[in-house]
């Protein structure tokens, strides 16, 4: 009686929990994002379901076999039974797997008409580098690292393209234009992760990782560091701010002009 | 039990000995791992919190009883280690399977006695090891007890304690790779060649069928954890290069590493990882099925079916390791694959819960605390389970990856369903552990605060989740999105506290059952197996291992061993 009661009221208040969550997501940026929430409300539905009837299920059970007296002989197992729920649960997962994959599969447009920007992550702080108007990367080596000599991207000052490159603490980008992070790390792995992206992506020593985004609408986000890096991994904060293509063109400009390189 | 000590007695080859040993190994490790998990939810909700006790306990970690994050970080490395190896793989596998597989399956041992003695005393040395690397200088390693390089692998530059700390921690994983190699060697040549005359394959309790497909599980996996262990030893003592690549600069510090493949080490690490999932629930299945036809006096619905869903499972969980690595720069394309096999897995798990519903159903369901820690098994692993759902989606994970939807979700199907399975077997076996019954009335209390305490502390947590608070973070005072969050920690923290002294009621009885208990002769719960005959009984078996059907004259049972 207790046990189907209480299953009973747990069952309610996980439903009461959706009803008034505590929180909840943050609003979506980008199309992706929109698709996220999309199938994430499609498997909630589904799992919601699922809990309410199994638990349900459970807990009716435990008060039927409480109350009844000298119930028949049992059974032994039922081939049909058990090739039903098997191929129903089967069919209804994989489907959920294969709608899950649509959002993933996208594949990479290339480069030409985006925005490049590099993304550079180490213990525990965050740069980004932004090619200067030449719209040349120039060449980076570990060896020029020098944080407190402002060069945290490691720019080679005898490269002649590297001069005019930007480094910046926050990310900027351009609403309403292709974006493509390039991620690098030198020294542990991290882990890109902003909310209203509904994404995140390791980034990971010795590799270079793409992540493309395309936000349309101008805002200010938190980036905020996923993967255990360290002591200081819980303030490994930065943030991605989406500016109007013009404003963004501008700040740039700025940039350029106070940044001049010997 | 006599209360007598003696070094014979410590060095004992006797199973039911070596299974108590095993007992009180996993209870000391849970216990020091819940109040790890006390700690640490105290400062995640009270960061600055100075407490005298911190200082007087971690001098240089919390130095005027503040938690420094790298203390913070080292306590979560110890507490998942401990809770995953020596509670989650130790109990329900090495304490439970020594102290009955033997007896039900009609053998006088275990095949290998002193290899199992051996298997424990490498084990116990695992665990001293474990703790030593907390107490050495720099304090406890911080990389969490997946242990991902570089952090872990380039020494005590990445961080205090992933120096002398970090080596110590994986010196102690090797070691009880080894034990558990050996467990299951043990393990597996039981059950293939000491079942007695009788025990056919398919009149095995599915307690047997399940430590079996555990101790396989055990048998691929650990060895490629301990190879992967030694290589990263090398890494960080011999100068090799597996797992790092060329080009780190770790603080000011260029390294000389490369070559190596970060990834690679998370192949290898979840190549076992995963697996290891299933070594800790699948005896819990076992020990549920069991429990469910004992008490509900009806045999186990398509035992078939069950015991070809333990090996479905087991097969399947150790193709799938790549949903840990969602986001981690896999190929997006490999991640379909793994997505497809992860979901598949679903299915024979369903075909478990849709069975231990069947046989519960229409039963005459005997309400006992064994059997409410069963259907409590059945309930927390469909919730916890639903949340799989989720995350073996690669879209749907690449935001819940590591963020505290994916804790709630481990913490109920791993966590909470195997101690769940636990406590339903110490209820059910305690006689043969310690001649005496628990208390049922303290232990019903027991069942539902832990109940209760459970659901409240990992139910709303998966909200944490949709929230996007990550995990591993020593305190949440940094990002203006987890401000918001706090309230909701504080319930957690505070459920948590709750669930904890829950245990308070277990450990009384534990006690005083083992002192005071009513005594317990012969076959309390009235069960069919084996390890409830009598002393001088044949443990010839004559049938299956479920006859509940009301065969024999004025019971509703048949034991194994009635002709």
């Amino acid at each position: 009686m207790l046990f189907g009661l209480i299953l009973l009221l747990l069952t309610l208040a996980g439903c009461l929990l959706f009803a008034f969550p505590p929180v909840w997501f943050p609003p979506s940026i980008t199309a992706e994002a929109l698709a996220w929430d999309g199938q994430f409300r499609r498997t909630l539905w589904i799992c919601g379901a699922i809990f309410v009837c199994a638990q349900l299920l459970i807990g009716w059970t435990v008060l039927r076999g409480r109350s009844r007296r000298g119930a028949g002989a049992g059974s032994h197992g039922h081939r049909g039974l058990e090739a039903g729920w098997i191929s129903v649960t089967a069919l209804l997962f994989l489907s959920l797997a294969v709608a899950g994959s649509r959002g993933w599969a996208r594949g990479s447009t290339g480069l030409a008409g985006k925005e490049v920007i590099d993304v550079y992550a180490h213990q525990f702080a965050w740069t980004f580098r932004y090619a200067g108007p030449d719209g040349i990367f120039g060449h980076t080596a570990t060896e020029f690292i020098n944080d407190s000599g402002g060069n945290p991207a490691g720019l080679d000052p005898a490269d002649p393209a590297a001069r005019d490159d930007i480094t910046a603490a926050n990310l900027r980008i351009p609403a309403g234009r292709d974006v493509l992070l390039r991620l690098h790390s030198r020294d542990v792995i991290h882990d890109f992760f902003v909310r209203e992206l509904r994404t995140k992506q390791d980034i990971v020593p010795g590799m270079e990782i793409p992540l493309e985004l395309h936000v349309d609408k101008p805002g200010t986000y938190e980036i905020a560091c996923a993967e255990l890096c360290g002591l200081g991994h819980s303030q490994m904060r930065s943030l991605l701010i989406v500016l109007p293509a013009a404003e963004y063109e501008r700040w740039k400009q700025e940039r350029w002009k106070q940044e001049p390189r010997q | 039990m006599e209360a007598k000590w003696s070094l014979s007695r410590l060095f004992t080859t006797d199973h039911r000995a070596i299974a108590r040993l095993y007992f009180f190994l996993s209870l000391g490790a849970v216990l020091l791992g819940m109040a790890l998990s006390l700690v640490m939810r105290f400062h995640l909700v009270r960061p600055d919190a100075q407490v005298g006790w911190f200082a007087a306990l971690w001098p240089v970690g919390a130095s005027g009883g503040v938690m420094t994050p790298e203390l913070y970080l080292s306590l979560l490395t110890l507490h998942g280690t401990i809770m995953v190896f020596f509670v989650l793989t130790l109990a329900p596998l090495s304490a439970f399977g020594n102290l009955v597989l033997p007896e039900q399956l009609g053998a006088r041992s275990m095949a290998f006695p002193k290899l199992n003695a051996l298997s424990f005393w490498i084990t116990f040395a695992s665990f001293l090891v474990l703790l030593a690397s907390c107490a050495v200088a720099g304090g406890g390693p911080l990389s969490g007890w997946t242990a991902y390089p570089p952090l872990s692998a380039v020494g005590a530059i990445a961080g205090p304690g992933e120096g002398a700390g970090q080596t110590l921690w994986f010196v102690s994983i090797g070691l009880f790779c080894a034990g558990a190699m050996l467990t299951s060697i043990n393990v597996i040549s039981t059950v293939l060649d000491c079942r007695g005359p009788g025990m056919t394959l398919m009149r095995m309790p599915l307690t047997c069928w399940n430590w079996f497909a555990t101790a396989v599980l055990s048998l691929l996996s650990f060895p490629v954890l301990l190879a992967a262990g030694m290589l990263i030893l090398l890494d960080r003592l011999g100068g090799t290069s597996f797992f790092l690549p060329a080009g780190m600069l770790i603080g000011d510090e260029k390294m000389a590493h490369a070559g190596g493949s970060p990834l690679l080490w998370q192949h290898l690490f979840w190549f076992f990882g995963h697996p290891e999932v299933y070594i800790a629930i699948l005896p819990g299945m076992g020990i549920v099925s069991h429990i469910l036809a004992t008490f509900a006096r009806k045999p186990v619905f398509g035992y078939r079916a069950m015991v070809s869903a333990s090996f479905a499972i087991s097969f399947l969980g150790m193709l799938v390791w790549g949903h840990h690595m969602f986001i981690s720069g896999l190929s997006p394309y490999s991640a379909i694959a793994f997505s497809l096999l992860t979901m598949a897995i679903g299915a024979p798990s369903a075909v478990k819960t849709f069975n231990w519903i069947a046989t519960a159903w229409n039963g005459r369901l005997r309400l006992t605390t064994a059997m409410l820690f069963a259907l409590g098994f059945v309930s927390i692993f469909v919730t916890g389970g639903l949340s799989g759902l989720f995350l073996g989606q690669p879209e749907i994970d690449a935001y819940f990856h590591d963020t505290y939807f994916v804790v709630a979700h481990f913490h109920l199907i791993m966590g909470i369903a195997a101690l769940f399975g636990i406590f339903a077997a110490t209820f059910y076996w305690f006689p043969i552990l310690f001649g005496r019954l628990l208390n049922e009335r303290l232990g019903k209390v027991h069942f539902y605060l832990t109940f209760i305490g459970a659901y409240a502390t990992f139910g709303p947590m998966h909200f944490a989740g949709f929230a996007g608070n990550p995990r591993r973070y020593a305190d949440f005072t940094t990002f203006d999105f987890l401000q918001p969050v706090l309230p909701l920690q504080k319930w957690i923290t505070h459920a948590a506290y709750f669930l904890a002294a829950s245990q308070l009621v277990f450990l009384w009885n534990l006690v005083w059952s083992i002192c005071r208990g009513e005594r317990a002769a012969g076959n309390v719960w009235e069960s069919t197996s084996l390890e409830w005959c009598g002393p001088n009984e044949s443990t010839a078996v004559h049938c299956g291992p479920y006859e509940f059907n009301g065969a024999t004259e004025g019971r509703d049972y048949r034991m194994q061993n009635e002709a």
